[in-house]
């Protein structure tokens, strides 16, 4: 069962103003259950309106978004439900922490949806434990805690509502390959214990090929890949093409083709290694 | 000659009631020769920020001294003339554009420095339109800077820096906020700049713009772990990855292969040769097993 | 993708009122406003009107976009009108119901300050601020009152202040908008409950915000230090104001609006504007 349902999405800044922009063009898309999705695009490609589709914060200009079946805007009053279904953890989301202690920052969306305080409590501890933030932290101020740890925060907080679907834009951004390993191992962790779906917009062609299993490209406002993560990077002069970056691995396995070595399609380090050891 | 000495230079942040004080850099030696292309590596905390800061002499070292061009900065008869002379030469780029940004035009903001050291309005004039050309700007030099993208406004930045006809510029994680596209520009842009005979310091935790460098430092828990030339750091990715780092994917591809008893080189980081290297070893080896 | 943030009112343009010396613009502003309130009968305020459209001709701003900046003062001229068609008394009453009192003095008094008012506005907006970007005020501003350093003022100290708050409004008005939207996708509701849920459902929103902000102004200060700024002490500019033939033509016009302005006053009749 799809989960996120976009149908005839289309999307317009400042519509019949001078300033006019069409950021998202007849979008059709069905993430489904239980899957990891990566959306790539350059900035200004539409990947962040997307997301804010997604969760109702913007509504599309036509089309319909359905998220766990119902279309979220039938009754715009209860958008701010749909906020807890479709949790979204912005870029850069440890400007976001305000509260006193990280208990209560992390309690912030579970008390919004108006749970028991045994409820809060109990979902606080389990979202610090997928986002590996320790315990011994519950009592701190968060302003007082480093970068990774204030974003595994942040990143906390939305966990904690619980969401059919979790949606992170750019979640490793400027964090060095300890603290993208620990967000997106921490992701991948959660998503098979809770079977929860997880899209992820990045820049990353490395963390996207590790990490998803289905890749979405968005250029211009329009979906113009879509599938696995080889079939995506297998167009890869598509890809430079766009301006978009591919892993360097994927380039060493083209460059390898031409010379008569031919691997498939390649991604990940490990595989590449692999392949190229049962040549000899 | 060099441009950058620091040596043994040690660094604690003192703590508070609920922080304890962190030695953020313990016994740093290092030294940057003029016109090279320097690169330290180190994950976040490792000190490398830190020790930005104490070669732009934002803070002083605990211990140890910083030379700038030959002039003690850490000496205790140090003037605030001696500071301003020294940041004449030594320049930053940081790491958020939006926070370093003065002006609401794009050609005011470069003008700044030069205003500040009491150059000709003329000379300015002819410095900041040269600097724009230098990164590509020219066209948005009227512009408002809030509406360039992230790697527009560090270009803006770096014009700044360099209409102030500094010979050394450090750049602070100046790529770590940005999109692809805009690492690219600045990366090209910093490459030019090298080029032109400007010393460069680049601090980053991206493997693939340290393969760049004349040398390479490793920094973690606020010492120099190892360093050398690109290849030398490289070539021994074991304790990067203590570290916390990673290395290019040719590197980890060419180590793996190695250790499986391929006959490769590691210091490859270029695609096509990696993979020409991969292919002969291949041949080689093919060679080997039917002879 | 952002809404395009300008602030002020500057309208884009190269019209002769554009590109006057900002300094001239601000000593016409202020001598402009002394002309307005020293008009005091019908042929003065004729003087006053045909200046006021002259200058709107000439700033080459269509009158829709001068009429939106007098909308927010709407009240306020209403207002006063209706106080002095109301409560000025004269010689000769128009109506008489009860308690109501009309004169002619009233209305004719109404009628003046409408026009004071309206002319006041669309002058030094056109003078400042349609025509004059906020930062080449500051400027102007800055080395107008230059001489008042030497008696200890900090005027580059507070230009220095206002150009980098223009900088900055942008910025944060930006990131007001990512946090706020932040807190909604964590189910923060702005939009119900009465003025106190909705005045501390924005705790979430300034708490982050002013912590952005003080990181912002010491990043800043830090980046201004390492380009070498030590306040306005041998500092010189890029761009140098200077004052050219046509700013004192237009100071020279000014001046002799005041002047008709005093001369019409004295020796023309016709109605007078005054409290009776």
């Amino acid at each position: 069962m799809a989960v996120v349902e976009l149908r005839g999405i289309n999307y317009i800044y400042n519509k019949n103003t001078p300033y006019e922009v069409h950021a998202l063009k007849d979008i059709d898309l069905e993430v489904k259950e239980g899957e990891i999705t990566g959306i790539i695009g350059h900035t200004g490609s539409g990947k962040s309106t997307l997301v804010q589709l997604i969760n109702g914060i913007l509504k599309p200009t036509e089309g319909q978004v359905f998220v766990d079946g119902s279309d979220i805007w039938k009754e715009p009053k209860k958008i701010r439900e749909v906020r807890f279904k479709a949790g979204v953890v912005m870029q850069y989301p440890e400007y976001q922490l305000f509260a006193e202690t990280v208990f209560d920052d992390i309690a912030f969306g579970p008390k919004n949806m108006g749970l028991s305080e045994e409820e809060i409590k109990s979902r606080v501890i389990a979202a610090s434990s997928f986002a590996n933030v320790s315990p011994d932290l519950m009592n701190r101020s968060p302003f007082d805690l480093s970068g990774g740890q204030k974003r595994r925060v942040a990143l906390a907080g939305v966990i904690a509502m619980d969401p059919k679907v979790l949606i992170l834009d750019e979640p490793a951004a400027g964090l060095d390959p300890g603290g993208r390993a620990d967000i997106l191992g921490g992701l991948k962790k959660y998503q098979r214990e809770k079977g929860t779906s997880v899209i992820i917009v990045s820049h990353s062609m490395e963390d996207m090929a590790n990490w998803c299993d289905r890749i979405l490209v968005l250029a211009d406002g329009k979906i113009i890949l879509d599938g696995t993560p080889d079939k995506v990077f297998s167009r890869f002069n598509d890809l430079i093409g766009l301006g978009l970056d591919v892993p360097q691995i994927t380039r060493v396995a083209a460059a390898l083709a031409r010379r008569g070595v031919d691997l498939g399609d390649v991604y990940t380090v490990g595989y590449a290694a692999d392949k190229i050891s049962e040549l000899f | 000659m060099n441009e950058i000495e620091v040596k043994n230079v040690s660094f604690t942040y003192p703590g508070d009631e609920t922080n304890p004080p962190v030695r953020a850099l313990d016994g740093v030696t290092l030294e940057i020769e003029k016109g090279s292309f320097t690169v330290i590596l180190g994950h976040n905390g490792s000190g490398k920020s830190t020790l930005a800061r104490i070669i732009c002499m934002i803070d002083s070292p605990e211990y140890g001294s910083v030379v700038i061009d030959g002039r003690d900065m850490t000496a205790e008869d140090v003037t605030d003339k001696d500071v301003l002379d020294a940041r004449r030469k030594v320049g930053m780029v940081f790491q958020n554009p939006d926070n370093q940004i003065v002006a609401t035009i794009v050609e005011e903001d470069v003008a700044f420095g030069c205003e500040n050291l009491g150059v000709p309005s003329d000379e300015i004039r002819r410095r900041v339109d040269e600097a724009l050309e230098t990164v590509g700007m020219t066209k948005y030099a009227r512009h408002a800077p809030h509406k360039l993208s992230g790697g527009q406004k560090q270009r803006v930045a770096i014009a700044g820096v360099i209409a102030m006809r500094r010979e050394c510029i450090i750049f602070d994680e100046s790529t770590a906020m940005l999109d692809p596209m805009g690492r690219r520009e600045v990366l090209e842009t910093i490459d030019r700049l090298n080029e032109d005979g400007i010393t460069v310091v680049l601090i980053t935790h991206y493997m693939e713009e340290a393969t760049r460098a004349d040398k390479v430092y490793v920094l973690n828990e606020g010492r120099v772990l190892t360093s050398g030339t690109p290849s030398e750091v490289f070539s021994d990715p074991e304790t990067l990855w203590k570290a916390s780092l990673d290395v290019p994917q040719t590197t980890e591809l060419l180590y793996k292969l190695k250790q499986r008893g391929l006959d490769v080189p590691l210091d490859v980081f270029d695609p096509e040769k990696c993979a020409k290297v991969i292919r002969d070893a291949l041949k080689k080896k093919k060679a080997e097993n039917g002879g | 993708m952002k809404m395009d943030i300008t602030f002020g009112q500057y309208v884009e343009g190269n019209s002769i009122l554009h590109r006057l010396d900002p300094r001239a613009k601000l000593i016409i502003a202020i001598l402009y406003v002394v002309a307005i309130f020293l008009a005091n009968n019908v042929c003065s305020f004729a003087l006053i009107v045909a200046s006021a459209v002259l200058i709107t001709v000439l700033s080459g701003i269509s009158p829709r976009i001068i009429g939106r900046g007098i909308r927010p003062v709407l009240i306020l001229i209403v207002f006063t009108a209706v106080i002095n068609i109301f409560f000025v008394r004269g010689d000769h009453p128009l109506v008489s119901f009860y308690f109501i009192h009309i004169y002619r003095e009233g209305l004719v008094n109404a009628a003046f300050i409408i026009i004071r008012i309206v002319v006041l506005i669309v002058c030094t907006s056109l003078f400042l601020t349609y025509t004059t970007t906020p930062i080449a005020l500051t400027d102007g501003l800055e080395q107008l009152l230059a001489p008042l350093a030497k008696i200890k003022v900090p005027v580059h100290e507070f230009s220095m202040m206002m150009t980098i708050a223009l900088r900055f409004i942008p910025t944060l008005i930006e990131e007001t908008e990512k946090i706020m939207n932040a807190q909604k996708a964590r189910g923060a509701d702005f939009s119900s409950g009465g003025l106190i849920k909705r005045a501390r459902a924005l705790i979430p929103v300034l708490i982050p915000l002013f912590i952005s902000a003080f990181r912002r102004a010491s990043d800043l200060a830090t980046a201004m230090e390492c380009r070498c700024y030590t306040g306005g002490k041998g500092r010189t500019r890029m761009n140098v104001l200077r004052a050219g033939v046509k700013d004192f033509v237009f100071l020279f016009g000014v001046v002799a609006l005041g002047a008709g302005v005093v001369l019409l006053n004295k020796f023309a009749g016709g109605y007078r504007f005054g409290l009776y």
